[in-house]
């Protein structure tokens, strides 16, 4: 056989059939639920009076609307109140698991999946949210889908698809020390941009990556979809085996056995082709902020906002200085003279354990800044909540001026009470700069953890790797 | 879902690039647990001055008369033309139902974020890739003072305009059935029942941890 790319084995794993101009059915075997994607997909399979396929696959949480702190009384706005609601009365009456806002295991939704070992290796995966793409991480074909196709994976336990082209990005070397999974990311998407790949799967590969733990190649592929394409990928390695093994919801005995021999298969072939292939230096990544409304306008925290003026691309230079207009920046301002009155360290791209014991190493025995307005620390999930207490890592965050909340998406997409005023500025951990993303006129800029928590410390942004050498 | 006729529609120019699925609709309008009323909140934050809220009365919003939808020249239309990626970001389909109860049936634009694409056929709006400068072409036709028609005809693959200029585009075959025919995906999928449970069958043997342990 000819050598395979992994994005090869999990098609052909999963296919069901295929028709003659490539136009296929493939099999999913793990579906992740939130409230907001998919009220509108279960009251179509009751209109066609359709049962789920397998309503084993499923898992459901809620976890865009809930509010972060005093859900003892309840969701107070009514809209969202009734959302998660209609979340639970679905689970309920479909037969599908769902840890409720209640529940010990709620969380953001890319979070507790992998956490309770929902998400293996090899597997399919969806979820009616463009971050599904984390999950490439533990070598699973993991990607977004609307609600129709919500419906649809519910009903027939498949989608129809067609194969997408295959890229891979190598991150070769290490990186310097301070420099983090965030930064990698960012870094590609400046330098390939977020349309650089659509149409294609993305497997990252290199010594940096290899280097990372899993919560670092969750970020990674976390933001796969900020780069367009439709998965991000990563061989199984010693680290993915490690991670799973004794998770709640995977195999265990003679099963965890032969469930391993199986998935250490699961890296692309010595040989095997790729539709295009990127290389990046990892010892040339800095830590990275973003300056304008798209992920790919980031720079290094030691460069100056860039200068419509110098670039040649009139469409490009237009849309540079409709960026700067909304964020309120000059350009040529030096990145670490920016400075900030919000903080939000969380979201399924950096709310995992590592990311807040990298933010609390940072504010241990320090204070946020004079112009900080508010400083939040909203864990991923229930679980990373309550290691972060045991470690006292909440302590920490409260000492320094952080608040510390109850878990969920919060202000990754202000769709609850954490939202941006018009004007104010956040060093955020999540993965979207969107104009009015964090509230209608917040400004966003994404870094990685340890680069917000230095940031409220600052009071602007700062060099992370300064403040380490010191 | 209605079938995909061959209509003639108003062009309204939306003259930039990355526009994310946040813009098409912001978040706060993705608490309904409805398919449908999504329209008059579309491009919110651009269209209006104020802060949009579910269950508010939008007709008595201050619009933003900058921004193009609110140019009399462009109401009615039926053909939105916008740049590359158009769609990125959050795979909400709000972003189509919102486009759709507005009353876009015909999206073009140079390229297009995968989910997004894919949810527009999902709901009988036809995405349109066309190259770059036939698309400078088009901005630069759309921007007269009587607004830009196009013909829109699926079965023939052509964009046409009152003068006569045509312009072919493609389209997946499949997808292009089933927007002609206005198929349900899940009705077609389910002829393959017996395929999946076979297909099943042979995973369980295979990959039993899938199927909980
Ligand atoms: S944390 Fe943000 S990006 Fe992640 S699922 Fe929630 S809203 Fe989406």
């Amino acid at each position: 056989m000819n050598p395979r790319t992994l994005y090869d084995k999990l098609w052909e794993d999963h296919l069901v059939r295929t028709e003659k101009d490539g136009t296929s059915l493939i099999y999913i075997d793990r579906h992740l639920v939130h409230e907001v994607t998919s009220p509108q997909a279960f009251e179509g399979l009751r209109l066609a009076g359709r049962k789920p396929w397998r309503p084993d696959s499923a898992v459901a949480t809620p976890d865009h609307n809930v509010p972060t702190q005093g859900r003892a009384s309840g969701i107070a706005d009514p809209v969202a109140r009734i959302q998660v609601a209609a979340l639970d009365a679905n689970c309920e009456e479909f037969g599908i698991q769902e840890f409720g806002m209640d529940d010990a295991r709620q969380g953001i939704v890319h979070v507790i999946g992998p956490e309770q070992g929902f998400i293996l290796p090899g597997m399919t995966v969806v979820c009616g949210d463009s971050h599904t793409s984390t999950h490439g991480a533990m070598g699973a074909l993991a990607f977004g889908i609307g609600t129709s196709e919500v419906e649809h994976v519910l009903a027939t336990q498949c989608l129809i698809q067609k194969k997408s082209r295959t890229m891979r990005i190598s991150v070769d070397g290490a990186l310097a020390p301070g420099v983090t999974a965030k930064d990698i990311v960012l870094a590609i998407i400046g330098e390939i941009g977020t349309a650089g790949g659509t149409g294609y799967v993305i497997e990252f590969a290199g010594d940096a990556i290899r280097a990372l733990s899993m919560e670092g190649r969750m970020t990674v592929c976390n933001m796969t979809i900020e780069a367009g394409a439709r998965a991000g990928l990563i061989g199984v390695d010693d680290t993915t085996l490690d991670y799973l093994n004794g998770r709640s919801q995977v195999p265990s005995g003679k099963q965890w056995e032969a469930a391993r021999d199986n998935w250490r298969n699961l890296c692309s072939d010595e040989g095997a082709e790729f539709d295009k292939e990127v290389r990046i230096d990892a010892a040339s990544i800095a830590p990275q902020v973003t300056w304008g409304t798209s992920p790919e306008m980031v720079v290094s925290v030691t460069d100056r906002v860039p200068d419509p003026a110098q670039v040649s691309d009139s469409l490009k230079a237009e849309g540079m200085r409709r960026a700067l207009e909304y964020m309120g920046l000059e350009a040529n301002t030096p990145v670490s003279d920016i400075p900030v009155d919000h903080v939000f360290i969380g979201s399924c791209t950096n709310g995992r354990i590592e990311d807040l014991r990298a933010a609390a190493a940072v504010v241990r025995g320090k204070k946020v800044a004079d112009n900080i307005v508010q400083a939040l620390v909203v864990p991923g999930s229930g679980p990373v909540k309550e290691q972060a207490e045991r470690e006292g890592l909440d302590k920490d965050f409260v000492a320094a001026g952080f608040e510390w909340r109850e878990p969920g998406c919060s202000m990754c997409l202000a769709m609850n009470a954490d939202q941006l005023k018009p004007g104010e500025r956040c060093a955020s951990t999540s993965n979207r700069n969107f104009e009015g993303r964090q509230g209608k006129g917040g400004r966003t800029h994404l870094v990685g953890p340890a680069m917000a928590a230095a940031a409220a410390i600052a009071g602007h942004f700062t060099d992370i790797r300064e403040l380490q050498g010191s | 879902m209605d079938k995909f006729e061959k209509f003639t529609g108003r062009v309204a120019p939306l003259d930039r690039a990355n526009v994310d699925t946040d813009a098409i609709i912001p978040k706060q309008f993705l608490k309904s647990i409805k398919r449908t009323g999504f329209g008059p909140n579309l491009f919110d934050e651009w269209r209006y001055l104020d802060q949009g809220e579910p269950d508010r009365d939008n007709d008595n919003r201050p619009l933003n008369t900058s921004f193009v939808l609110n140019d009399s020249r462009y109401q009615g239309a039926q053909i939105l033309l916008t740049r590359d990626n158009f769609g990125c970001g959050s795979s909400r389909e709000h972003a189509p139902w919102a486009l759709a109860d507005y009353g876009f049936r015909v999206i073009i634009a140079p390229s297009f974020a995968d989910i997004f694409f894919n949810n527009c056929f999902k709901n009988g709006i036809l995405p349109i890739v066309l190259k770059e400068h036939d698309v400078d072409s088009l901005f630069a036709k759309s921007g007269d003072e009587s607004a830009l028609e196009l013909t829109v005809d699926l079965s023939s693959q052509e964009l046409k305009s009152a003068h006569g200029a045509v312009l072919s585009f493609d389209v997946d075959p499949f997808r292009k059935q089933c927007l002609l025919e206005g198929l349900d995906d899940i009705g077609l999928t389910l002829q393959h029942q017996d395929s999946i449970r076979a297909f099943e069958e042979q995973r369980r043997v295979k990959a039993p941890w899938v199927f909980g342990c």
